[in-house]
C-alpha cells in the first residue's frame, strides 16, 4: 500500500526485508505445490487427447501430441461403460433423494427442543460413528433382507450419514426461530404441515449441501457395489472403472491380426485416461460452483455439532 | 461440538425409595405424552429413519455374537453353536496376525502423522498471502481432488508410477533404473499416504481456513505495531488460535485410524506388495466374502472396531488433559 501520499495517517509501516523474505518463500512453497496437485491431472488430460502410439511410446507430457479423439470414441462405445454411467446415475439420483429425505425426517425432530428423548436418540446416532457393526455384520443384514444383488443395496444400507444428520440438525436449530414455530402451532399446522411449508422453504442452501454431499458419495464410492453385487448389468461407474483402469479387463478383445492387436492393446491404454476424464467430468465441472456451499455445510457441522 | 447429555441417572439408592422412582416415571411419562401430544406426527417420521439406524446399525452390532460362534448360515447368528473366545485364539495364533496387525497400524500412523500438519500448513501459507486470486486459485485447484473418487485416483497413481509411467520416465532421464513403485512392498506406504495427501490436503486445509478467518485482526494488527514479525504472528497467534480445531480433527483422524480406507488399499493392493499392503479391512473382507469364513472375519472386524474405540477414547482424554478440547464434555 502506497502510505507516502497520506502523511497525515501514520505512516504504514514498510514491511521488514525478512517479512518480505518470508512471503516469497511462503508463495513459491504454494505455487509448487500447485503445480504437485495440477501436472498430474493436466498430463491425464493431454493423454486422454493423444493418440494411442503416442501415448504408450510415452511421448506425452503436458501437452496433447497427435490430437486424437479415439480414446474417447472407444470409451463412449463400450457397451459396459455406458451401462456404468447409467446405473451411476440412477443411484446418484434415487439415492440422493432417499438420503435426503431421511436425514432431514430424523434430523428436523432432534433439532426440535421440546422433542422428548431428542439427546437419547442423538447419542445413539452418534454412537454408531464411533462403533460400527463391521462389514460381515451388515452383509449378512442385507442379505437377510433380500437386497444382495439388487440396486436396493447400494441406495439404502448406507443412506443415512450421521454427520449429515449433525449438518441439517444444527442447520434447523440455528435458522427457524422458535416464534415461527408458535406462529404456526397457532395457524393449526401439524408437525408435517410446519416442516413442509415453514421449514422447509427456508432450508433449501441445507437441502443443496446434502443433495451435494449425497450425490457425489454415490458417485463415486464403489465399496457397496463391490461387497453386495453380482451382476454386471447394476454395476455402478466405478466398479467398471475398477475393472478396466486397475484389473486391467478391458472388454472383448478378439483380434487375430497382430498389427491390429497391437492397436487394439495401445487403444485399451489410452482409454484408461480418456476414462478417468469421462467419470470425473461431471463432478469436476460442477465443483467450482457448488465448493462454497459445500465448505459452508462442513463447516457448520465441525463448529457447531 | 456434539454434546451428549445422559440423562440424569437417579442417585444411588434411589431404587431402595420406590416413592421417589415412581415420581420420576410418572413425570417422565408425563413429560414424554406432553411432548407426544405436540409432536406426534414428528415422531411418525422419525420412525423410519430411527428403524433404518436400527436395522443397519445396530443389529448388526449385534449379530458381531457370531465372532464367538461356530456360524453356519442354516442355524443363522442366534442358533450357531457357541466356541468360546475359539476364533480369537485362532486369530491371535495366526503367523498372519503380526503382519496384519504391524502393516495396518504403521499404515495408519504414518497416514496420520502425514495428514495432519500438511493441512495446516497449507491454511498458515495460504492466510498470509494478499493476492486475492493466487489465493483463490492456490485454494480451488488443491480442493478439486477431494471431489475425485477414490478408483480415479488410485488409477493416476497407478498410470504415473508405472514402470514405464512418466514418472519413470523422469527418473530414467536422470539416469536412475526404473523404481517399482507398485510392487514394491516397501513402496505400499508411501504410494498409499501421499496419493491421500494429494487427494485430501485441500479440503482440510479449509476447515483451518475457517479457524483463521476467525482469528480477531485486532490481535495481528497490535502484534505489528509491537514489531512482531510475519513469523512471530503465526507462532504466537494463528497456531493458537487454530490449536482447537488442530485438536479435534487429530481426535477424528486417530479415531477413524482402524477404520482407514479398506476402499484404497484394495485397490492398490497386488500380489507384489501384499507384504505390506494386507491390512485388517482388506483381510475381513477376503475371509469373510472371499472365503466364506464369517465367524473369523467378523472376529478379526470386531477386535478392529474394539481397538479403534479405545483409541478415540483415549486420545480424546489425552487431548482434554492437555488442551481442554475434546470431542465431547
Amino acid at each position: 500500500m502506497s502510505a507516502t501520499t497520506l502523511s497525515k495517517k501514520p505512516p504504514k509501516v514498510r514491511e521488514p526485508f525478512s517479512d518480505r523474505m518470508f512471503l516469497i518463500v511462503v508463495t513459491l512453497m504454494l505455487v509448487v505445490l500447485l503445480a504437485l496437485v495440477l501436472l498430474p491431472l493436466i498430463y491425464i488430460v493431454a493423454s486422454s487427447f493423444s493418440s494411442p502410439a503416442a501415448v504408450n511410446a510415452g511421448r506425452v507430457s503436458l501437452w496433447p501430441v497427435e490430437f486424437s479423439l479415439e480414446a474417447y470414441r472407444s470409451a463412449l462405445s463400450n457397451s459396459e461403460v455406458l451401462q456404468g454411467y447409467y446405473n451411476s446415475l440412477i443411484y446418484a439420483v434415487a439415492g440422493t433423494i432417499i438420503s435426503v429425505t431421511l436425514t432431514v425426517a430424523i434430523a428436523y425432530p432432534l433439532s426440535r427442543k421440546t422433542f422428548y428423548g431428542r439427546n437419547v436418540i442423538m447419542t445413539l446416532l452418534i454412537f454408531t460413528m464411533l462403533f460400527s457393526g463391521g462389514l460381515i455384520p451388515t452383509y449378512m443384514v442385507v442379505h437377510d433382507l433380500g437386497m444382495l444383488d439388487t440396486r436396493w443395496a447400494l441406495l439404502i444400507p448406507n443412506a443415512i450419514g450421521v454427520w449429515q444428520v449433525i449438518i441439517a440438525r444444527t442447520f434447523f436449530a440455528n435458522t427457524v426461530p422458535d416464534e415461527l414455530y408458535e406462529a404456526s402451532q397457532l395457524d393449526g399446522a401439524g408437525g408435517l404441515r410446519t416442516l413442509w411449508s415453514v421449514v422447509l422453504p427456508l432450508s433449501k442452501p441445507l437441502l443443496a449441501v446434502l443433495a451435494l454431499m449425497y450425490t457425489i458419495y454415490q458417485w463415486n464410492t464403489y465399496f457397496d457395489a463391490l461387497v453386495y453385487l453380482k451382476d454386471p448389468d447394476l454395476f455402478p461407474l466405478q466398479i467398471v472403472l475398477r475393472n478396466i483402469l486397475i484389473l486391467n479387463t478391458p472388454g472383448r478383445a478378439g483380434s487375430v491380426d497382430l498389427a491390429q492387436s497391437m492397436h487394439q492393446m495401445q487403444l485399451a491404454n489410452v482409454l484408461r485416461y480418456a476414462l478417468i476424464v469421462i467419470s470425473s467430468l461431471p463432478v469436476l465441472i460442477i465443483y467450482p460452483f457448488v465448493a462454497r456451499f459445500f465448505t459452508k455445510g462442513v463447516l457448520v457441522g465441525a463448529v457447531k455439532g | 461440538m456434539a454434546t451428549i447429555t445422559p440423562h440424569k441417572i437417579p442417585p444411588a439408592g434411589a431404587a431402595e425409595r420406590p416413592s421417589e422412582l415412581v415420581v420420576r416415571r410418572r413425570s417422565r411419562r408425563a413429560e414424554f405424552q406432553k411432548s407426544w401430544r405436540l409432536h406426534w406426527q414428528l415422531y411418525l417420521l422419525a420412525l423410519v429413519p430411527i428403524a433404518y439406524f436400527v436395522i443397519f446399525k445396530y443389529v448388526p452390532m449385534a449379530f458381531n455374537v457370531i465372532a464367538f460362534k461356530d456360524y453356519s448360515p442354516v442355524l443363522g447368528p442366534w442358533g450357531s453353536e457357541w466356541v468360546g473366545l475359539d476364533n480369537f485364539q485362532r486369530l491371535f495364533t495366526n503367523p498372519v496376525f503380526g503382519t496384519l496387525l504391524k502393516n495396518t497400524f504403521i499404515l495408519a500412523f504414518y497416514l496420520v502423522l502425514a495428514s495432519f500438519p500438511i493441512p495446516i500448513l497449507l491454511a498458515i501459507a495460504l492466510n498470509e498471502i494478499r493476492n486475492g486470486w493466487f489465493k483463490r486459485t492456490v485454494q480451488m485447484v488443491t480442493y478439486a481432488p477431494y471431489f475425485i473418487s477414490t478408483v480415479v485416483v488410485v488409477s493416476i497413481t497407478i498410470l504415473l508410477l508405472a514402470p514405464n509411467g512418466i514418472v519413470n520416465d523422469g527418473i530414467g532421464n536422470v539416469g536412475a533404473g526404473p523404481i517399482d513403485f507398485l510392487g514394491d512392498p516397501n513402496f505400499f506406504r508411501h504410494v498409499y499416504v501421499w496419493s491421500d495427501v494429494w487427494q485430501t490436503a485441500g479440503y482440510s486445509a479449509v476447515i483451518y481456513m475457517a479457524a483463521l478467518a476467525g482469528i480477531d485482526p485486532a490481535l495481528h494488527e497490535s502484534a505489528k505495531v509491537d514489531g512482531a514479525s510475519r513469523l512471530q504472528r503465526i507462532r504466537h497467534i494463528d497456531l493458537p488460535g487454530i490449536m482447537p480445531t488442530a485438536v479435534i480433527m487429530l481426535i477424528l483422524g486417530v479415531g477413524n485410524m482402524m477404520a482407514i480406507g479398506f476402499e484404497k488399499a484394495y485397490l492398490l493392493q497386488n500380489s507384489l506388495n501384499l507384504a505390506q499392503s494386507e491390512i485388517i479391512p482388506t483381510y475381513v473382507y477376503k475371509t469373510g466374502l472371499i472365503n466364506a469364513d464369517f465367524s473369523m472375519a467378523t472376529a478379526v472386524g470386531l477386535f478392529n472396531s474394539v481397538v479403534n474405540l479405545c483409541l478415540l477414547l483415549v486420545v480424546n482424554f489425552v487431548a482434554k488433559r492437555v488442551t481442554g478440547n475434546g470431542l465431547w464434555r
